[in-house]
């Protein structure tokens, strides 16, 4: 077994895991803030208990979520050392920097004043209570901005030089202005958003369905969640349509990949779908519409757009012999997955919306009922929008730097690695399925309901 | 770049030190916990004296482990590399323990809260664990090539010493939780056996120390530095005298001198261990040292003034939340989330 190949599958399986978190991290920090000064600021009586109770609600949702992403958090950060020791020599002069920020600037605040808030609601003013649930979401989205920092580095780096056998850095400002980085932490940061906007649509849907008594405060979450997802959604797009364009310059091969375009074009097409044929540098049967891929990326019906071949044989000239394509057909595909799920959650985001905001839900009841059949989309998203930021930078490592071969620990054996990618694989998946099953029961169990000043916490 | 290096050098020593005296209580509760009693409530009553900070406080050793890819990272590259079985064991450890903490209150079966009971126990005692194994292992020197890479296998890790090294972490760790508990419970039943398990893990942590120290004499340059001689002898005071206060009255006292001797053993490993890192058994020349195996000049300065703005803002808010759950636990307090 091959040590490289096993290593890979590790990091991409634990990353993945890590992420199915992070986003909800992400977006539900932000979401219970919210809620939580809505709470303190309300002038209505009534509505002070139900929104306390929501807090309430959506933080132990949370609670259970966050663990989640701790533990699969601490995997990430070991990982560097464990699987890829020679990458870290080569690049952690650079790379080093913004994960020891992360860990100054942002785990600390999360993980601390976490503990404040889970604790702390009778030992601290209602104020000061809320602001400490805006310190965690400042501390979240922090550490998202760190470490995709160190991503875009990966992505497009800045700011070094090549020196003493290895990328040394000489401009810090520069890791941090990454224009990379502004694409990448846009879209992260309003992924997040979806992603818990979906999980709000779903689970407020579900119990204004199945639940009578927390009807009527659910009907408010689900037009204040559906406003949420809206904006999530939107800004995930614009983002992500942004993020493209900048990409023609930024990684052309990435670009054309997700496209497959495999030779240049003026005014390009894009494929709606394609039959990939990567052997022999070609699509064996497309879909196309005529001028959509430059008007996408330069919103004009024409501009000249690289192919795969052309970027490869740039390539080659560069850096030598070798294939510099990466896996057409994932990037193709990932790409597509990704902003059709887009568009299936803007769709269920206004539907639920408009209908809760005219009060006609109750018109709809399959509408509802379908709602949490939807709860995988912003994931698969999630997974799939991962694979093209990665997978579409093989064969590097850090493009143009370092190839990911070079990068494994070279001590380690095929075994060593089979062990602790199973390991964690099954351990994950176990975990995963207690907190889902603690979760959904409490979810079940925990009902909220409107004008009363006790509320029943299961 | 010297300095820089200096600098580095003692804040990795600070940011172990904070991480060995937080999770040492942290990890030391943990492994009590189903020791102290059988009862659900106890053992609730126990967890929560923790509960507000144990993220916290592993949030330091997540920061030793970025501030040592940030300044030298060929240490962090053959360090975890070099321990990576190990290394995947503390992970699956850490694991269960992160996630326990947040589910064993999420169902009132006794059999899911003793699952997760266990996972906390073996969530604390394993890393604990094994970071007195990979302690002494990097004192007394790893096959460590030329090229800063390893060759030898996991079981070349494990020998008589470094075990040793991982008893006294897990006892001194067990002590040093019993001594935290006794400034944080409030019911004198559970006071009293904290006590009795505390004095126990003390005396054989002393006496475990005793035989780690000649050990360490026997098969490591440590003591042959006159300060970290100092050192490795003030810890054995600080704790001899934390244990004989702990046994007649427990209190601060007993805690902050406890705390003082995780503190001077850290420092003084450290101190002996100076300027390397990490020691090659296969030829001194190829052990990684602060001058061989850090970052530049550049990212060091950088990485200085961040780590001296922010370390004392971390460290003004941590204590704040020591302070506003210093009020010993009581059953309200778990009832309560
Ligand atoms: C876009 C966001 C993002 C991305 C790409 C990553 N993470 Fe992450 N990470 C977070 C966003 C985040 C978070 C939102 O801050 C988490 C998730 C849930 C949580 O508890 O905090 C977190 C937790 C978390 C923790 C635990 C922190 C704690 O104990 O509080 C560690 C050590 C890491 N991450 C490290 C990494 C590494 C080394 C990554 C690179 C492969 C990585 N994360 C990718
Ligand atoms: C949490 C979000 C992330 C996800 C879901 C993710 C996903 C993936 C996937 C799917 C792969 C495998 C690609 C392949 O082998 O074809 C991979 C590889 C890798 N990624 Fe990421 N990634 C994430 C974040 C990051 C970040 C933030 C970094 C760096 C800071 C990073 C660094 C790497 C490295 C070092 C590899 C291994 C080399 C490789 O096989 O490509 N990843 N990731
Ligand atoms: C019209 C819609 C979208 C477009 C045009 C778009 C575009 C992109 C592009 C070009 C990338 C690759 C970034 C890179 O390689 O650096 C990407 C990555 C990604 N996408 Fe999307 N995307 C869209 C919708 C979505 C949606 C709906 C989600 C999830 C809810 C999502 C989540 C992600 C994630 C998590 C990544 C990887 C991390 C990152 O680069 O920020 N995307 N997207």
């Amino acid at each position: 077994m091959d040590a490289l190949l096993l290593s890979r599958w590790q990091f991409a399986i634990t990353t993945i895991y890590h992420f199915l978190f992070v986003p909800l991290t992400l977006g539900l920090t932000i979401w219970m803030a919210l809620l939580e000064t809505c709470y303190v600021r309300t002038q209505r009586p009534h509505w002070k208990e139900p929104c306390r109770q929501l807090v309430k609600f959506f933080g132990t949702l949370f609670l259970i979520n966050f663990s989640m992403g701790v533990v699969t958090g601490i995997v990430q950060e070991f990982h560097f050392g464990m699987n890829w020791s020679e990458y870290s020599r080569f690049m952690g002069d650079i790379f080093g920097a913004p994960l020891a920020l992360e860990a100054l600037t942002a785990f600390f605040l999360e993980s601390t004043f976490l503990g404040i808030w889970m604790f702390g609601w009778d030992k601290l003013s209602p104020k000061i209570h809320c602001l400490c649930a805006w310190l965690i979401a400042i501390g979240s989205n922090l550490s998202a901005f760190w470490i995709l920092v160190a991503n875009s580095f990966m992505q497009h780096p800045v700011g070094y030089v090549l020196q003493n056998g290895r990328a040394e850095m000489n401009d810090f400002l520069a890791l941090v202005t990454n224009p990379y980085v502004v694409g990448e932490y846009s879209h992260a940061l309003f992924s997040g958003i979806t992603t818990a906007g979906v999980l709000v649509l779903v689970v407020a849907g579900w119990k204004y369905v199945h639940d009578k008594e927390s009807k009527a405060v659910f009907q408010q979450v689900l037009t204040a969640g559906a406003i949420y997802l809206a904006v999530g959604v939107l800004g995930v797009m614009g983002s992500g349509h942004m993020h493209t364009q900048y990409m023609a310059e930024a990684n052309p091969m990435k670009l054309a990949s997700m496209e497959a375009l495999w030779e240049n074009a003026n005014p390009a097409p894009f494929a709606v779908m394609a039959v990939i044929d990567q052997e022999h540098n070609q699509n064996a049967c497309e879909i196309k519409i005529p001028f959509l891929f430059s008007l996408m990326l330069y919103n004009k019906p024409e501009g000249e757009v690289k192919g795969i071949n052309t970027v490869n044989a740039e390539m080659v000239a560069k850096y030598g012999n070798g294939d510099y394509r990466p896996d057409v057909f994932g990037l193709f595909w990932s790409f597509r997955i990704m902003v059709g799920c887009g568009g299936a959650i803007l769709l269920i985001a206004f539907a639920v919306g408009a209908l809760s905001h005219l009060n006609r839900l109750d018109k709809y009841p399959c509408l509802l009922k379908l709602l949490p059949l939807t709860l995988p989309l912003p994931f698969l998203a999630n997974t799939a929008g991962w694979f093209i930021a990665e997978g579409g930078r093989q064969p590097w490592i850090v493009v143009g730097l370092q190839k990911t071969a070079d990068a494994v620990s070279p001590n380690l054996t095929g075994m060593e690695v089979f062990l602790t990618m199973a390991g964690f694989t099954l351990l994950y998946l176990l975990l995963i399925i207690a907190a889902l099953y603690v979760a959904v029961r409490y979810i079940k169990n925990t009902s909220i309901p409107q004008n009363t000043h006790e509320g029943r916490d299961a | 770049m010297m300095d820089y290096q200096m600098i580095w050098f003692i804040l990795i020593t600070v940011l172990f030190t904070g991480f060995f005296f937080l999770e040492g209580f942290d990890y030391g509760v943990g492994m009590l916990a189903p020791f102290v009693s059988k009862r659900e409530e106890d053992r609730g009553l126990i967890l929560r004296t923790i509960g507000p900070v144990w993220d916290g406080n592993e949030v330091w050793m997540i920061t030793a482990g970025g501030a040592l890819f940030a300044a030298f990272p060929h240490v962090y590259a053959t360090m975890f590399s070099t321990f990576y079985l190990a290394l995947f064991l503390m992970l699956v450890a850490l694991i269960l323990r992160g996630v326990a903490f947040e589910l064993r209150t999420k169902e009132k079966c006794p059999c899911w809260q003793k699952t997760w009971d266990a996972a906390i126990f073996i969530g604390s005692i394993v890393p604990a664990f094994l970071w007195g194994v990979a302690v002494t292992d990097l004192a007394a020197g790893l096959p460590i090539g030329a090229n800063m890479v390893y060759q030898g296998n996991f079981l070349d890790l494990l020998n008589l010493y470094s075990i040793l090294g991982g008893l006294v972490f897990v006892l001194v760790f067990a002590y040093h939780g019993a001594a935290f508990l006794q400034l944080r419970l409030m019911d004198k039943g559970l006071l009293y056996r904290v006590q009795a398990l505390g004095k126990c893990a003390g005396v054989c942590g002393a006496i475990a120390y005793v035989f780690y120290l000649l050990l360490t004499w026997e098969n490591t340059d440590l003591l042959n530095r006159p300060a970290a001689l100092g050192l490795f002898i003030a810890t054995a005071v600080f704790f001899l005298t934390s244990l004989y206060r702990f046994a007649k009255a427990p209190g601060k006292g007993s805690f902050i001198l406890g705390a003082l001797a995780v503190a001077s053993v850290t420092i003084g490993f450290f101190t002996g261990m100076f300027p390397r890192l990490m020691v090659s058994s296969l030829n001194p020349d190829w052990s990684l040292t602060i001058t061989n195996a850090s970052s530049t000049e550049y990212t060091l300065s950088i990485m200085t003034v961040a780590a001296l703005v922010l370390v004392p803002i971390v460290l003004v808010y941590q204590i704040w939340t020591y302070y506003i759950f210093r009020k010993r636990v009581t059953a309200g307090d778990v009832s309560h989330y």
